[in-house]
């Protein structure tokens, strides 16, 4: 039992981790474009694929160090031949932009990699048992990628809190125009902005890749979780990004080492008709299963409790 | 049919003659239309798709209800549809276990109110935001009702989906609704009813106050309304439209399986409406009836016609937001001030380099499909009857001059276009002023 | 006016209001009386805009209280005070871009006229909408752009427009929010006997800078610097007064 606490806390703060890795994108392309890019997972599913293509012929470094550099000058390219040309239509056209964007993103993987999981193998460096601990072995490569991700936030943070440049972007978070009348290329730093994003969602893909699992529907899966992630959070807060994204890591992580159910609790259902067999399933369904869907009700029970999320700073 | 969510206006005098073969006429011409189509189209894949069609013209024209006129961008819009669809499928088992004398033709409705009242219990929660936050409630909750659909098996049967009879009801009038062109019949007439619907609704003051709120939403509230009310009750009366499609999927395809409430058919309406345009009324009608007949021709041709379609709705986004309906309401003016001749060839110059270079970009990507997809089956491989190797450099060479040359004569001609265009239409506006 | 008269239209007592620390409207009492034509002035950055929110329901006050005909509003929504016979234009002209003239003013009068949400109903066979959108049209001179989309108006149309939209209702209180901004001298007089206009029979609360505007129009003027309002009179005494002269006339001029 305290070895699954253990284990699960772990592997919670990894997936939380992740997200942040993306929400964390996410959140800045928002705040300072005003559009909330419905293709960020679709980077970071180009980030795992990228890597595994590149791991195949060079090992599983240079991937990790090119995957993410090649996502984020494809993010810039998208921002600045796609995005700034449908901006003048409206938030509309721009949200539908990076919704067919992920379309196609899927559609050109399924095409050249196929529908079936890729081998995306952890680099033999780190294929070791980090420690062992109530005779489970967690493997280092999740250690690492925890403290990959633990040191990119770090540097984030001090990044945007303490530079000239996380000034110039903290401040074209709010206003945007007064900061390109100050003398700042506004159009640049989007571009620049868009393209660290998208690299952040492909270094988390590089990570998960042999984590999870690398597969043309990565980015379906993860997505809506991503978005509920910024919701819950409050739009346009990093702060909120970063505790909704443990919450939901961690929640989801432990929803599946649970085999509780109803039934579980209180018995089977003694009664048998039709009604019954409906009610059944939802009796005999365990919080494992539950976990799928546990982000989408966290969402929901946000939404009519504290709409603005949990430090929502904006009303879109 | 006259544009509704546009600026379509009742003169200050009516000439109440004009109005009912202007109004009216459209309607009873719509009626005759589609009770003669299945004659001219009469194979078995004629109906299916015909059939198809007239569902998707009533989804895409409720989802319309929400973006064109009201301006609230969903993506979970199938969740009506698929919801109204299953407790359709349901009610007909339960109706024929029962021997209730309930015929077809009523179940569409049942379906209408299942998507109503899910529209008001998750407009309730959905429409207290808007904008981006609403898009992405609207996602969650569908996510939510896509993997509950998972779970709950009984209701949703799982894999296999459930499965009905529609031909197990009562038979008024001795019509067994077995052969397709019946359903088509009733589908139709589901059609043309739910059209009119929606046209009227567009033009009552709940649905004038719909454009309003999509335009200034916050000045709405300094004449009167409640802006989240207008919203909720749009989101509700979708859903009772889209429910109404998803019932006569049932009884067409006697089979509802959770996909046709996910991610994909919530996508494939914003498509078919967006493509057809949003910005009027018989945007959707095009866009539905365009995107059925690719989806069902283009699968036989080629296996990555999805990626078309995306790329097609990308192109469109970023350069005809007005979608087909909004290109073709453009030449409108043209058309009233007989300036239409003067930029036609200019459109037909436009068009060459145009498809020259689709034709560059499909050879690269049916190129690039022959050697990940099929690498199995070797390089050889026919583009338009002719046959060649995909993996010999002169046909990439072809491509990559087709997709780059015809794009940049594309624009080129575009610019030129643009031109003419605007030139016909202050011609066509002076005309009408000194007319 | 004797002491039998009826409520004020407006009562303001006490009204605060704080963004954070910064306190933005700070204590203001004003009583106007039904039928008044009322003008706020102030230089810039004073808060009349803040205190137009406040009444209209944009803002909830952080202290006092509003009174709309003895009934307190103070914190009610929008649409809530609107119903009660409040209507008010805005300083950036707030309109419906993408809807004809016709419309624009027909979304006004829906709710005025009882038609809330009625959705089944053809709105272009009630006549009595249909009747009194021409009325306003006439009335704000734009009858004969009854077609054009909002958004391609001049400025001064667009202007009178949204003064159009904000008389459609019949409200019995009118708020107009610098009415005149941007105007030429032509325009101006047109805007000023089209205020005249409506606002007879009714309350008119109103914020302007032109002076001359002012003085034509209102039978009193507050005058309202840094949140408070230093003086409150006919205009020939507010012209007169030293507080005046000095926080805001003597520094400005006419």
């Amino acid at each position: 039992m305290l070895e699954i606490i253990f284990i699960s806390t772990l592997n919670g703060i990894l997936y939380g981790m992740l997200l942040f890795l993306m929400a964390s994108g996410l959140t800045v392309i928002f705040s300072m474009m005003g559009v909330l890019n419905f293709a960020h997972a679709s980077f970071y599913m180009l980030g795992a694929f990228f890597g595994f293509e590149i791991s195949r012929y060079m090992g599983y470094w240079p991937g990790f160090v090119l995957a993410p550099l090649l996502v984020g000058v494809i993010g810039m390219g998208v921002e600045r031949y796609g995005l700034r040309q449908v901006h003048r239509h409206g938030h509309v056209a721009e949200l539908l932009f990076t919704f067919g964007l992920t379309f196609v993103i899927q559609e050109l993987i399924e095409m050249i990699w196929g529908k079936l999981p890729m081998n995306y193998s952890a680099p033999t460096a780190l294929n070791f048992p980090a420690f062992e601990i109530f005779a489970i072995n967690y493997p280092m490569f999740k250690l690492f990628g925890l403290s990959v991700s633990i040191a990119i936030f770090v540097v984030l943070l001090a990044a945007v809190k303490r530079s000239r440049v996380g000034l110039v972007v903290q401040a074209a978070l709010s206003h945007p125009g007064m900061v390109g009348m100050l003398g700042h290329n506004v159009d640049r730093i989007f571009m620049l902005v868009f393209g660290l994003g998208t690299g952040l969602a492909a270094v988390a893909g590089v990570i998960a890749g042999p984590v999870l699992v690398t597969q043309s529907n990565m980015a379906a899966l993860l997505g809506p979780i991503l978005f509920v992630v910024v919701v819950v959070g409050g739009l346009g807060s990093l702060a909120g990004a970063f505790v909704a994204s443990l919450m939901i890591g961690l929640l989801q992580t432990f929803a599946v080492a649970c085999n509780l159910s109803l039934a579980g609790v209180f018995g089977q259902l003694g009664a048998s008709g039709a009604l019954v067999a409906y009610i059944g399933d939802i009796w005999t369904v365990t919080v494992a299963q539950l976990a799928t869907i546990l982000p989408y009700l966290l969402l929901v029970l946000i939404l009519i409790f504290r709409p603005r999320g949990l430090m929502g700073t904006r009303e879109s | 049919m006259s544009r509704v969510s546009g600026s379509r206006v009742s003169a200050p005098s009516l000439n109440s003659g004009r109005v009912f073969t202007g109004t009216y006429g459209v309607w009873v011409a719509a009626a005759v239309v589609l009770v003669v189509l299945p004659q001219i189209f009469s194979s078995g894949l004629g109906l299916t798709t015909l059939s198809l069609m007239g569902m998707m013209i009533i989804f895409a024209l409720s989802y319309n209800m929400l973006l064109g006129q009201t301006g609230l961008l969903s993506f979970g819009h199938a969740v009506f549809f698929g919801l109204g669809g299953f407790i359709t499928v349901h009610m007909m088992n339960l109706v024929e276990a029962d021997h209730v004398p309930l015929p077809l033709v009523v179940f569409p409705l049942i379906g209408g109110i299942s998507g109503l009242v899910f529209g008001i219990i998750f407009g309730a929660v959905a429409t207290r935001r808007a904008g981006t936050a609403f898009a992405m409630i609207t996602l969650g909750i569908a996510e939510l009702v896509a993997s509950s659909a998972l779970i709950l098996r009984h209701a949703f049967g799982g894999e296999e989906g459930i499965s009905t009879d529609r031909t197990d009801l009562v038979q008024p009038f001795g019509i067994t609704f077995g052969p397709q062109l019946q359903v088509y019949y009733l589908i139709a007439a589901w059609c043309l009813a739910s059209m009119a619907a929606m046209y009227a609704l567009a033009r009552t003051p709940f649905g004038r106050m719909c454009n309003a709120v999509r335009d200034n939403p916050e000045r709405v509230r300094f004449i009167g309304y409640n802006t989240q009310t207008v919203r909720f009750m749009s989101f509700s009366l979708s859903g009772f439209f889209a429910g109404i499609a998803g019932g006569l999927i049932a009884i067409n395809f006697e089979l509802m399986s959770s996909t046709q409430l996910g991610a994909a058919q919530s996508g494939s309406v914003i498509l078919m409406t967006y493509i057809g345009g949003v910005g009027e009324f018989i945007g959707p009608i095009i866009g539905a009836v365009l995107v059925t007949y690719l989806q069902v021709t283009l699968s036989d041709v080629t296996d990555v016609w999805e990626l078309y379609f995306g790329l097609l709705f990308i192109g469109m986004v970023m350069f005809v937001p007005g979608g087909i309906a909004g290109l073709l309401m453009q030449q409108r003016p043209l058309l009233q001030g007989r300036q239409l001749h003067r930029v036609l060839p200019y459109y037909g110059l436009a068009l060459l380099p145009g498809l020259a270079a689709i034709l560059g970009l499909s050879l690269v990507i049916e190129m690039t499909n022959q050697l990940t997809v099929h690498a199995s089956d070797g390089p050889a491989m026919v583009f338009f009857y002719v046959p060649f190797n995909a993996n010999a450099p002169l046909p990439w060479l072809i491509a990559v001059i087709l997709l780059a040359g015809g794009t940049w004569l594309f624009l080129c001609a575009a610019r030129t276009t643009g031109h003419a265009y605007r030139e016909a239409l202050s011609a066509a506006r002076m005309r009408r002023e000194t007319a | 006016m004797t002491h039998a008269s009826p409520a004020p239209a407006l009562e303001l007592a006490g009204l605060k209001k704080t963004f954070g620390p910064i306190e933005i409207i700070r204590g203001i009492d004003l009583v106007i009386p039904t039928g008044e034509r009322h003008a706020v002035i102030g230089p810039n950055g004073a808060g009349k805009s803040t205190l137009f929110h406040l009444i209209s329901g944009q803002y909830r006050p952080s202290g006092g209280t509003i009174r709309l005909r003895d009934e307190d509003i103070a914190g009610l929504a929008p649409q809530l005070i609107n119903r009660r016979g409040l209507s008010r234009s805005f300083q950036i002209t707030n309109i419906f871009p993408r809807l004809s003239v016709w419309e624009n003013i027909r979304c006004a009068t829906l709710w005025a006229m009882g038609y809330r949400y009625a959705f089944w109903r053809n709105v272009e066979r009630l006549a009595d909408v249909r009747q009194r959108t021409e009325e306003i049209l006439t009335e704000i001179s734009l009858l004969d752009r009854w077609r054009a989309p909002a958004g391609v108006l001049t400025y001064a149309e667009q202007r009178a427009l949204d003064i159009g939209i904000a008389i459609a209702g019949k409200p019995d209180i009118l708020l107009l929010d610098e009415p005149t901004a941007g105007m030429s001298h032509a325009e101006t007089e047109r805007a000023v006997s089209l205020i005249r206009r409506v606002s007879e029979k009714r309350t008119l609360l109103m914020i302007e800078h032109d002076m001359g505007v002012v003085f034509d129009l209102a039978d009193r003027i507050s005058v309202l610097v840094y949140g408070k309002i230093i003086a409150s009179d006919t205009p020939e005494r507010v012209k007169a007064n030293a507080a005046v002269q000095d926080a805001y006339l003597g520094t400005e001029g006419a």
